[in-house]
């Protein structure tokens, strides 16, 4: 995977799905209604989604940090 | 880098506009609006998550619509205390304490201990004359008083929700809308201790990662 970066999903994820409309490549869905998840291995760390979502919930994080 | 295809329900924004727009000219349109009150909470419970809110909604769409392609959004971050949870939960208390009260007034206007007041309430305070969308009704007058009551609440709601899309992200609103608010709560209440799989350990062994 090329990319430095990803996204996570923070705890403030009020579940709205703005993120998954943006994501080029569907890296993300929102769980069960809950919050969103990143399918990490497929994120390739644009950042549209860290931009959207309206909670500012959403970080990019160097890959290596396991969370 | 695929485009993402569009649906017949992504169209679903035009709804807000139809939706506030006939209750200008008949306030008993009102009552549709329970659609879109009971709709998200019935998806929740069955187990559909915020499919309401991720696909459905036309409120959101059309949040998105202004904010995002028709660039009326600043875009700028939504203030930390509008996504914390005492606001979020403070504000469903609070709108839920409103929607009782407007109940109330229902019931008294049922039993006749009160006159129908042909006013749509803005914000909860400015009483806005709105005469001219009532021709009378078949029915009894707490029909015309809830359809009033109703009204009000979804105006307020889309003014709320256009000031902080106008100041925030365009969806600002979705952070603290009683109706979001309520689907996550029921969807983390099915969803009981479960996590979801991030995708970073590998307990599984499934070999590739999963989201959701
Ligand atoms: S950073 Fe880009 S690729 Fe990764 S989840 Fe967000 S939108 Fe999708
Ligand atoms: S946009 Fe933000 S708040 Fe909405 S689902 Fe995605 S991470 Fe959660
Ligand atoms: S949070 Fe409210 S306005 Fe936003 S999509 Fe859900 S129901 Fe619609």
């Amino acid at each position: 995977m090329a990319s430095k970066n990803r996204a996570h999903v923070g705890q403030y994820c009020v579940a709205c799905g703005c993120c998954v409309k943006v994501c080029p490549i569907g890296a993300i869905s929102v769980w069960k209604g809950v919050k969103a998840v990143v399918d990490t291995l497929r994120c390739v760390g644009c950042g549209r989604c860290a931009n959207e979502c309206p909670a500012g919930t959403i970080e990019m994080i160097p890959r290596e940090v396991v969370q | 880098m695929k485009q993402q295809q569009l649906h017949w329900y992504d169209r679903l924004w035009i709804v807000t506009p139809i939706y506030l727009g006939l209750g200008c000219f008949n306030i008993l349109f009102a009552w549709v609006g329970m659609i879109f009150f009971c709709l998200p909470l019935l998806i929740a419970i069955f187990g559909g998550g915020k499919l309401y809110c991720n696909r459905y909604c036309d409120r959101g769409q059309f949040f998105s619509l202004l904010g995002g392609r028709l660039k009326l959004s600043r875009n700028y971050p939504t203030p930390r205390w509008m996504r914390s949870n005492v606001f979020r939960y403070g504000f469903l208390i609070f709108f839920f304490i409103m929607f009782f009260q407007m109940l109330f007034v229902t019931v008294l206007v049922g039993s006749g201990a009160r006159d129908l007041s042909q006013f749509v309430t803005l914000l909860w305070t400015f009483r806005v004359p709105w005469h001219w969308a009532y021709h009378g009704t078949l029915f009894a007058p707490w029909v015309a008083q809830f359809a009033f009551g109703f009204y009000s609440i979804m105006l307020t709601s889309t003014v709320i929700g256009l000031i902080v899309m106008v100041l925030f992200k365009p969806r600002s609103w979705c952070v603290f809308c009683p109706m979001g608010t309520m689907t996550q709560l029921i969807s983390r209440l099915r969803a009981g201790k479960s996590e979801p799989c991030t995708g970073n350990c590998v307990c599984c062994n499934e070999g590739d990662h999963h989201a959701g």
